[in-house]
């Protein structure tokens, strides 16, 4: 699918997680004032904006991690607030949560990492969840000597594949990730943003990605929104906020680091896993 | 890479929709198969979800479908009727076909959906994934296991000397003018002031079952009036300031460790390095400064709790007043019983001190780590605070003081 056909037709696609009015605040200050999202299943949706504006806070409210003030979140259009226990914990178990760094136990191995959610919630055998595990670990291109290894001996690259495999554990239907590829160099951020892509494309994932990454926005996101003022301000494939008048939009893109990356993928045309 | 083409799971657009979701239990179809002899051979039909959700349910089809297959020379997988697939119902359809090939049985897919073909191939199955890990034999391990104890344990000695060393030198180095004066004010107020309504607590009830016991005792001997001379020596001498050392080791010594290895564990230590902070003079002088004034002060509170506490006893269950009490504390050699307690309680800071920092410092990436060495701070400091005590003991006891 090409952004321009998600562009022309976004209301095909059903809402996945639907976010109406959110406000979360703390203490005096209102971080969201009134935010209004639709994730559409099957895309994978860019999120930028500036630092501190609430990228984390909207992400860390949608998991509910935060409390929120007013507004409500659907998940298949159901709302989060009106569900039992169960329900919300079959939510959670179809998302999957990629930490900005990364997050892992750091007690365990990776491998056993990536056990963890399915020894929680699953009654497979410990051969199957084994297998599954280096399964895993091999979908995000680390080797299987990886999975021995303790956090406290990997890479930021390793910990956030890791990361990934540990998300990726219970088969998620929605992945979320913040700042995917912060802290990674270009290459190895490159081979990240491939990676999503790819995965996203066999396993059929909804992405709800927090990335200050002008690559991984061309590279892979079907759609970007961008915060500001507690809101969603612009929302579109990247060539529709690439022609935004909105002053930071504006920087943002073509500022002194947007506009090189613009012209590198205008020549060879939006990459597209 | 490699032109996958995206597809959309099943599962969440079943046709039940909204009241389904309610029910997701139900939503999904176990996943199964069915024999079925054809001219082609035998085809064995898989349908259902092969997802993750099935759980046991997908290992026990899986299971099924070997022994279908087993002692045929060749079969076909038809997965033409699968709903839902998932990375684990594509890996274990994948397994199932190898172990089949293991057995002799050609099995081969078909009817394979586009859909689910990068999914097939992405999952495949993987031989020889991990060596399974080598079960040691019990009694080498035992014997492995005490040589490693041992050898830690001299390890950890010599660590300890090294790190007394280092902390010396650091304060030898230190000029006046460095002193940290805010730390260490901060950590007197927290170890300290923070600390004293415990040890109170604690001395005054040791004291008053130290003066119970003594009353029921010594009044089969109708010797009552001693119970203050028992009451005073032992907590003078020995209880007040075990009593607070050991408090002070599980309260503060704890907290060293804590502190220095969370800092340890998040790069903290390193960027004081780089900063050309030595952390000794930053860190441990500061804390250890702070423990040397603490203890000897809260040894004199737990020592006034204790006597009180035997005080009240003594009055309400012996009938020694309040005034006799305090009378037989004032016997000249009362004052050198306090003064051989009280030497010891900067030593014993010392000791909980640099057990707590050198733990801290010991503390390696993992939060397991950080919970066994505040463990091993705990446990060592109260440990060798009796030891020292001891050591004491036969000092005062070759000086005849």
């Amino acid at each position: 699918m090409s952004p321009a056909e998600s562009l022309s037709s976004p209301s095909q696609k059903p809402v996945e997680i639907g976010v109406r009015g959110l406000e979360v605040g703390f203490g005096g200050q209102l971080v969201m004032r009134g935010l209004d999202l639709d994730l559409l299943r099957g895309e994978v949706l860019g999120f930028v904006g500036a630092s501190g504006a609430g990228k984390s806070v909207l992400t860390r409210t949608i998991l509910g991690l935060l409390p929120k003030r007013a507004g409500t979140i659907t998940v298949k259009g159901r709302d989060i607030d009106a569900m039992d226990v169960a329900e919300r914990e079959e939510i959670e178990r179809r998302w999957g949560v990629l930490f900005q760094q990364g997050a892992l136990f750091s007690s365990l191995t990776v491998k056993q990492n990536i056990e963890a959610p399915m020894r929680e919630h699953l009654d497979i055998s410990p051969r199957l969840r084994g297998e599954l595990a280096m399964l895993k670990l091999s979908l995000v291109g680390l080797t299987p000597d990886a999975g021995d290894k303790f956090p406290s001996e990997l890479s930021g690259g390793m910990i956030k594949r890791a990361a990934l495999a540990r998300a990726l554990a219970l088969d998620p239907e929605v992945l979320f990730l913040d700042e995917p590829t912060s802290g990674l160099d270009p290459i190895g951020a490159g081979e990240f943003d491939t990676l999503i892509g790819t995965l996203q494309a066999t396993l059929g994932l909804t992405v709800f990605m927090v990335t200050h990454d002008l690559d991984s926005l061309y590279a892979i996101c079907d759609r970007v929104a961008v915060l500001g003022q507690g809101r969603v301000a612009a929302i579109g494939a990247i060539d529709e906020l690439l022609r935004s008048d909105d002053a930071w939009i504006h920087e943002y893109f073509h500022g002194k680091r947007g506009a090189g990356r613009e012209s590198a993928h205008r020549s060879r045309g939006v990459v597209k896993v | 890479m490699r032109g996958l083409k995206k597809f959309h799971r099943e599962s969440g657009d079943s046709p039940c929709g909204f009241f389904s979701w309610m029910k997701p239990q139900l939503m999904t179809m176990a996943p199964s198969i069915a024999a079925e002899r054809t001219d082609e051979g035998v085809v064995l039909r898989l349908s259902g979800d092969w997802t993750l959700r099935a759980g046991a349910a997908l290992e026990r089809e899986a299971e099924a479908i070997a022994a279908a297959g087993a002692g045929l020379g060749k079969a076909w997988l038809d997965v033409s009727a699968i709903g839902a697939l998932d990375t684990a119902g594509a890996f274990i359809i994948d397994r199932t076909r190898h172990e089949l090939g293991a057995g002799g049985v050609e099995a081969r897919l078909r009817g394979v959906k586009s859909a689910h073909a990068p999914l097939l191939d992405e999952a495949r199955y993987r031989e020889n994934q991990t060596s399974p890990p080598r079960r040691p034999y019990l009694l080498t391990s035992l014997v492995a296991d005490i040589g490693a104890t041992i050898v830690a344990a001299i390890r950890d000695l010599w660590a300890g000397l090294d790190f007394l060393g280092r902390v010396t030198a650091a304060t030898a180095m230190l000029s006046l003018s460095k002193w940290r004066v805010t730390p260490l004010v901060f950590h007197l107020e927290s170890f300290g002031l923070r600390g004293a309504p415990i040890i109170f607590m604690i001395n005054f009830f040791v004291g008053a079952i130290v003066a119970q016991q003594g009353i029921l005792q010594l009044a089969r001997f109708g010797a009552t009036a001693l119970t203050v001379e028992l009451v005073g020596i032992l907590t003078l001498r020995e209880l007040g300031v075990l009593l607070t050392s050991i408090m002070v080791a599980g309260r503060s010594g704890s907290a060293i460790t804590a502190e220095i290895g969370a800092m340890k564990m998040r790069e903290e230590i390193d960027a004081l390095r780089v900063m050309a902070v030595d952390p000794l003079q930053a860190l441990v002088l500061p804390r250890l400064g702070a423990l040397v004034i603490a203890l000897p002060i809260l040894t004199l509170l737990g020592d006034v709790a204790s006597l009180f506490g035997g005080m009240c006893v003594a009055w309400v269950e012996g009938g020694v007043s309040p005034v006799a009490f305090l009378a037989g504390l004032q016997e000249p050699y009362m004052l050198q019983r306090f003064s051989v307690g009280l030497i010891k309680a900067p030593f014993m800071a010392l000791i909980i001190g640099l057990i707590g920092a050198a733990e801290g410092f010991a503390v390696k990436g993992s939060a397991e780590s950080l919970g066994s060495k505040v463990t091993a701070s705990v446990v060592k400091s109260i440990f060798m605070v009796i030891v020292l005590d001891g050591c004491f003991a036969m000092f005062f006891a070759a000086v005849n003081y």
